[in-house]
């Protein structure tokens, strides 16, 4: 029989429906495979075991009443730990915030809530979600559950490692330069970076504002797609939240890409990329193109400067978002004979390496005098990247490429050389530059038996056309392998 | 042309106590990531508006409604020192 881990968010809730099972043994279930897997992977900071049983007993009371709050009732998910929750530890992965205790929910948090979600735990994460590897959280690095030596990819490493392994049936994390995708793409999941504004960033803890989107992991894209409508809405609490119509996501999933027009982004594909994914992305590009779609390549200039616009606008965001950190209010402080010198001490002891480095360097680029050559000119370029992408828009419905250059790298290997580890988000933060939705989807393993994923790119507001094309894809790839420390007997290490 | 910082200046303006050896590391790097960031240059950017925002929306507005804010000693519970219902600080005046 199966485990109930295993089960997608979508047949959980048929058998929470039909009487199969409850909310309670489902949610003991993943906190059991937590149990056996936590000691060799390190995806949560915080598992709150009361907190998941108590909402599991509530969901099933309200099943038991006639009450049904809507497809995540009942269903244990994780979410990063970038984003605050009431009353539980959140600490973004910072020591500069460790202990700290939230007295309000985000919004996110909230709305999982009303659903009837049971919240199994934090997720680890990059130090702020500044990384690609997950080896920056001030507590100690996530593994990828495919293979221990290697990273799950960031920075929503433990978002991505639980959904894979089945401590979670799905999570949340937060994208601002492909946060949520690389990882997805490293662990064998399907990641989705909505539209800039569609999720409210209320509680969500500010690494790049104009940037910072929140979005889903599930292990297909289905139930992306159900958490994904589970959280969008404009929110009042967030000034840049969308105030239009929501968008659609999931109606079109069923529809196919006959007739569709997909381009491939050529500064994207060939050079860089490891060859195994090249090679499983273009038999993908052709596969497409066999279900009736119309594939060709289209050329995108500015995107081969992205990661330059990108690690020059990044951080001059986070240097301002980070300034909050001071010592006077919540977490961390070290003691000084000035308020000057104690904000000074605080911030040196609390923020580690990679922090401190986006900090000094989005401190450099606004700086009187290089402002122009760096951060105005990193602004001008994004504007030259978002005319692009709108002018292909116009020729194409959604944009392919790689998600990640590689497939998962080797822990340790790229700690100390901070440009090979920014080149992993080389084909992810173009959308988050454009303030566009963006997905990956696994497709393959390659020789090492790690996984391979394939990004679609659409146009603001376009969910629908990425989650058309994304569905496709996934039919198409037939990827059903799980990792074996989520399929086998596992001893806690 | 490779570029130069005086990381010190970067470090004060930044509130970030550092010592020597971590301002020579970290001064090296931004270092290299600078020069390659600098290929940005290299695009002819001349009359194109700056993208600060992805959204074209301009102030966002609310009704200006009486609502509840935080409750005043769950937020000072977190505080690292407080006096009353004060955040407790070091002595500002007399820096230079």
């Amino acid at each position: 029989m199966t485990d109930l881990a295993d089960l997608s968010i979508a047949s959980a809730g048929v058998g929470l429906r039909r009487g199969g099972f409850s909310s309670r043994e489902l949610t003991n279930a993943v906190i059991h495979r937590a149990a056996v897997t936590e000691s060799h992977l390190h995806a949560y900071l915080t598992l709150d075991q009361e907190g998941a049983r108590a909402a599991a007993d509530r969901a099933d009371a309200d099943f038991s009443a006639g009450v049904d709050r809507g497809p995540l009732q009942g269903i244990p998910l994780a979410i990063k730990d970038n984003m605050t929750t009431r009353g539980i530890e959140t600490t973004a992965g910072s020591k500069i915030l460790s202990g700290w205790v939230p007295p309000y929910n985000a919004t996110v948090v909230d709305k999982l809530n009303a659903g009837g979600a049971v919240l199994v735990g934090k997720t680890n994460l990059d130090e702020f979600a500044m990384g690609s590897s997950t080896e920056n959280s001030a507590f100690g690095p996530t593994r990828n559950p495919w293979d221990t030596d290697r990273v799950p990819g960031g920075s929503s490493g433990g978002s991505a490692a639980a959904v894979a392994v089945g401590s979670a049936l799905g999570a949340f994390g937060s994208d601002t330069g492909g946060s949520i995708r690389q990882p997805a793409s490293l662990c064998g999941l399907v990641g989705i970076k909505p539209t800039y504004g569609m999720v409210s960033r209320y509680g969500l803890i500010a690494f790049a504002s104009s940037l910072d989107q929140i979005g889903p992991f599930a292990r297909d894209v289905r139930d992306a797609a159900t958490l994904l409508e589970a959280v969008v809405g404009f929110d009042i609490r967030d000034a840049t939240s969308y105030r239009g119509e929501t968008p659609d996501i999931s109606s079109l999933l069923d529809r196919g890409v006959e007739g569709m027009k997909i381009g491939i982004l050529a500064e994207l594909t060939g050079e860089g990329i490891a060859p195994e994914v090249d090679q499983a992305c273009r038999a993908m590009y052709d596969k497409l193109a066999d279900a009736g779609a119309n594939v060709r390549e289209l050329s995108l200039p500015a995107a081969g400067y992205a990661l330059s616009a990108y690690y020059l606008i990044a951080p001059a965001e986070a240097s301002a978002n980070l300034a909050r950190y001071d010592g006077v209010r919540y977490g961390l402080r070290v003691d000084g004979d000035t308020t000057e010198e104690m904000m000074a001490k605080t911030r040196a002891e609390g923020f580690g390496p990679e922090v401190i480095r986006r900090i000094l360097l989005g401190t450099y680029a606004l700086s009187a005098g290089y402002y122009d050559a760096f951060y105005g000119q990193a602004q001008k370029v994004r504007t030259l990247l978002r005319n692009e992408f709108a002018a292909a828009y116009e020729q194409v419905d959604v944009l392919v490429s790689p998600t990640s250059p590689t497939t998962a790298f080797a822990i340790g290997e790229r700690t100390d050389d901070p440009l090979s580890m920014y080149f992993a988000d080389v084909c992810t933060l173009p959308s988050n530059l454009a303030g566009d939705p963006s997905g990956s989807i696994p497709i393959g393993l390659d020789g090492d038996g790690l996984p391979i994923g394939f990004q679609v790119m659409a146009p603001a507001l376009h969910e629908a056309q990425l989650f058309r094309v994304a569905a496709e894809v996934e039919r198409l790839a037939e990827f059903e392998v799980r990792p074996a420390l989520a399929t086998s007997e596992v001893t806690p290490a | 042309m490779p570029v130069e910082i005086d990381i010190a200046k970067v470090a004060r303006l930044a509130r970030l106590a550092l010592s020597e050896d971590e301002l020579a590391g970290y001064g090296a790097q931004l270092e290299d990531i600078l020069d390659h960031a600098e290929r940005i240059g290299a695009l002819p950017t001349e009359g194109v508006p700056p993208t600060s925002h992805p959204l074209p929306m301009t102030n966002a507005f609310r009704a200006d409604e009486v609502r509840a804010s935080l409750d005043r000693e769950e937020v000072l519970e977190q505080a690292p020192a407080r006096e009353g219902v004060f955040f407790r600080v070091p002595r500002i005046l007399g820096e230079t």
